[in-house]
């Protein structure tokens, strides 16, 4: 009973930074404003976080700053977007590149010369429910936080508004809505979410950054939007999935099983082009999303 | 009128987008409480001060000028290949288990091994061209899981005692015969070493102390059969037709479906080639274990990115490209700031790149003000 809790507890950690991260993929994309940039805002989160966490001594603010410099380096991608109808992957792949540059860089000032941060005095705290299963408290925050994007994209008006802007932006203009407006908090708050989903890796997975502490999660994270066809639930599940092939490598990787840690990591990813194989296309990818929207154009 | 003409060539809105990544990155040093020339002086002197340094940064050039060939390819036919990651190492290992496991002769064994690199890490790109094409399944997803997939395929393989070499976290080397050094057969053998030790020649220097190889000029060739195919062959028309307009090319006949798995097929075995020439051309000639991804793939978005996506401009832009990280050893060395200032660079380099409209918006506001603007804008959207 107990192994099944920490299996839980651990699936449900590695899948938490994803979480965070794929609900701000699905925010941004479901406006219309693809983010190929979350893996810069969650490497600049994760830093951020860390680095804030060391000095203040209270990890809580730590997550604050993690979201906020999301927020800022999202802001960028933005105003790329919307105001100067950028190519979107253009632009996100230089915030990827900005994203880790600045990490790094400052990093090594303030932490002598070192690409990592120093460990903080106190992680984010685990909550313990018995049975084995103890939740780091990001992941409650996260899981929360999946209700509540489900519910405001489905069941609240300015949800509405923003899924009919990704399907068909003139639309919306024609209507009162204004497109610019929300798409630019749509792309900031998904920098927000990166950014704290950043800091979970940082402050409550392990407790300091390092240059790989994220290395492919936002590319992971925009997978499992896809995967979960940009529905909140859906995408988490795909994000639980990753989480629970690496708490297998955690949990085999001792040997007593015969199969390579390696091929067991594969998994998910083989899994992942199965199940879209399967899928055949029925992807329900917002119609405009990756399309710069300008006023007047059909 | 002749300036706003000048601004509006692609080319210039690179050169301004590099010209304020420069500005950006001293502003970071300057607010960091470094000296900014003195920054820019020791990126200078590292790279240019000695002809070692230069054959540096054309080795490291190398890779990146093929993964960045290898992104234009695809492209250019509307794909975005980010699996330049996976791709490099299916190259990479195909090249040590050719050039490892094969005894052939010298020059005809480098040929073999980069011609099954080629082959192999081609598959894997028209897997993901059939995925898109039959499956619908996006090459952007198709590609990061692959370059997962290959990462701890490639980890996999060099554990196993088939490819593992005994003591070591690596696989085995590819053997003398298929390795693409520069005086190869000199630098192999004891008497040919003597005598470059002897030898004054500043080119005697980078043969000692480099991997100085061949693989520069496979990369410049593959650039002018690629910048060809797309010039002047029927078949490189069709693959730019699918990436403009698909419904369009359908119509004229052209099969959106096969010039799109090509596509990705010819862009996979571009990146696979630069891990394969890695093999060949580099010290220690094997594939090590990975805790990540090495770069060279997304290295080559960001030199496709500042070539203005043309092979040919890619050869530049990686020569650029590795001059900025090879010479930002030596800010670090000399001036003490961080060597990932130059990752700020190109990433401020890129997203200007990619606001570059930004560039053509001004100059057309100093031609004309309020509503005379906005009818043109209108007319070019429109």
């Amino acid at each position: 009973m107990d192994n099944i809790g920490i299996i839980i507890s651990i699936t449900l950690m590695y899948a938490t930074p994803l979480i965070l991260a794929a609900l701000g993929g699905i925010i941004s994309e479901l406006s219309g404003i693809t983010n190929i940039g979350i893996e810069g805002m969650m490497v600049i989160g994760a830093f951020a976080g860390a680095a804030v966490g060391y000095f203040s001594g209270n990890p809580w603010i730590g997550l604050l700053c993690a979201a906020g410099a999301g927020g800022l380096l999202a802001l960028m991608h933005a105003i790329a977007c919307v105001k100067f109808n950028a190519n979107q992957i253009i632009s996100g792949v230089a915030l990827n590149l900005i994203g880790l540059g600045l990490s790094l860089f400052l990093s090594r000032i303030f932490f002598d010369g070192a690409t990592q941060t120093l460990p903080v005095p106190s992680k984010l705290p685990k909550i313990s429910l018995g049975g084995g299963i103890s939740l780091d408290s990001t992941v409650i925050i996260a899981l929360c936080l999946v209700v509540f994007v489900w519910f405001y994209l489905y069941r609240m008006r300015g949800g509405l508004r923003l899924r009919a802007i990704g399907e068909h932006p003139a639309a919306a203009d024609t209507l009162g809505i204004n497109v610019y407006l929300f798409r630019y908090l749509a792309v900031i708050v998904s920098g927000l979410l990166a950014g704290m989903g950043g800091a979970a890796m940082s402050l409550a997975v392990v407790s300091s950054f390092t240059p790989i502490v994220i290395s492919g999660h936002g590319y992971i994270a925009l997978a499992a939007v896809i995967f979960g066809r940009w529905n909140p639930v859906g995408s988490s599940l795909a994000c639980i999935l990753f989480g629970f092939a690496q708490a297998l490598v955690v949990i085999l990787g001792g040997g007593e099983i015969a199969i390579p840690s390696q091929i067991l990591a594969m998994l998910p990813y083989i899994l992942t082009i199965a199940v879209l194989m399967l899928l055949k296309g029925k992807t329900a990818a917002p119609r405009a999303s990756g399309v710069p929207y300008i006023k007047g154009s059909r | 009128m002749k300036m706003r003409e000048l601004i509006k060539k692609p080319a210039t809105g690179i050169l301004l987008a590099i010209l304020i990544g420069f500005v950006a990155g001293a502003v970071v040093l300057a607010v960091a409480g470094f000296n900014p020339l003195e920054a820019y002086g020791a990126l200078f002197r590292g790279v240019f001060s000695k002809p070692k340094y230069i054959a540096q940064v054309i080795i490291k050039s190398t890779p990146i000028i093929l993964t960045g060939i290898s992104f234009v390819v695809a492209f250019k036919s509307g794909l975005f290949n980010i699996g330049g990651e996976g791709q490099y190492i299916m190259g990479a290992l195909t090249a040590v288990i050719v050039g490892g496991k094969l005894e052939l002769p010298p020059g005809l064994h480098f040929v073999v091994v980069i011609i099954m690199a080629m082959i192999m890490s081609g598959l894997l790109g028209a897997f993901v061209g059939v995925l898109k094409t039959r499956f619908g399944v996006h090459e952007v997803i198709s590609c990061v899981m692959l370059n997962w997939i290959m990462l701890y395929l490639s980890n996999f393989l060099i554990t196993t005692e088939w490819l593992k070499k005994p003591g070591t976290e690596a696989s085995i080397e590819a053997n003398t015969s298929a390795w693409s050094v520069v005086l190869n057969s000199w630098k192999t053998s004891d008497a040919g070493m003597e005598q470059l030790a002897n030898s004054n020649s500043p080119m005697a220097e980078v043969l000692l102390k480099t991997d100085f190889n061949y693989g520069i000029l496979v990369a410049v060739l593959i650039a002018v059969g690629v910048y060809f195919l797309y010039k002047n062959t029927t078949k490189g028309y069709e693959l730019r037709a699918v990436g403009i307009n698909q419904h369009a090319s359908q119509l004229a006949g052209i099969s959106v479906n096969k010039n799109v798995i090509l596509s990705m097929a010819i862009s996979a075995a571009i990146a696979g080639l630069a891990g394969a020439l890695t093999i060949t051309g580099v010290m220690p000639h094997r594939v090590t274990q990975l805790a990540t991804h090495e770069g060279y793939g997304f290295a080559g978005i960001s030199v496709a990115l500042i070539g203005g996506c043309s092979p040919i401009g890619s050869i530049f832009s990686g020569l650029f490209y590795s001059m900025l990280t090879y010479g930002s050893a030596s800010i670090q060395s000399e001036v003490g700031a961080a060597s990932e200032i130059m990752d700020i660079v190109i990433g401020v380099i890129i997203y200007m790149i990619a606001i570059s409209s930004l560039f053509i918006m001004l100059a057309n506001r100093k031609k004309t003000a309020g509503c005379a603007a906005g009818k043109r804008k209108a007319e070019k959207h429109g």
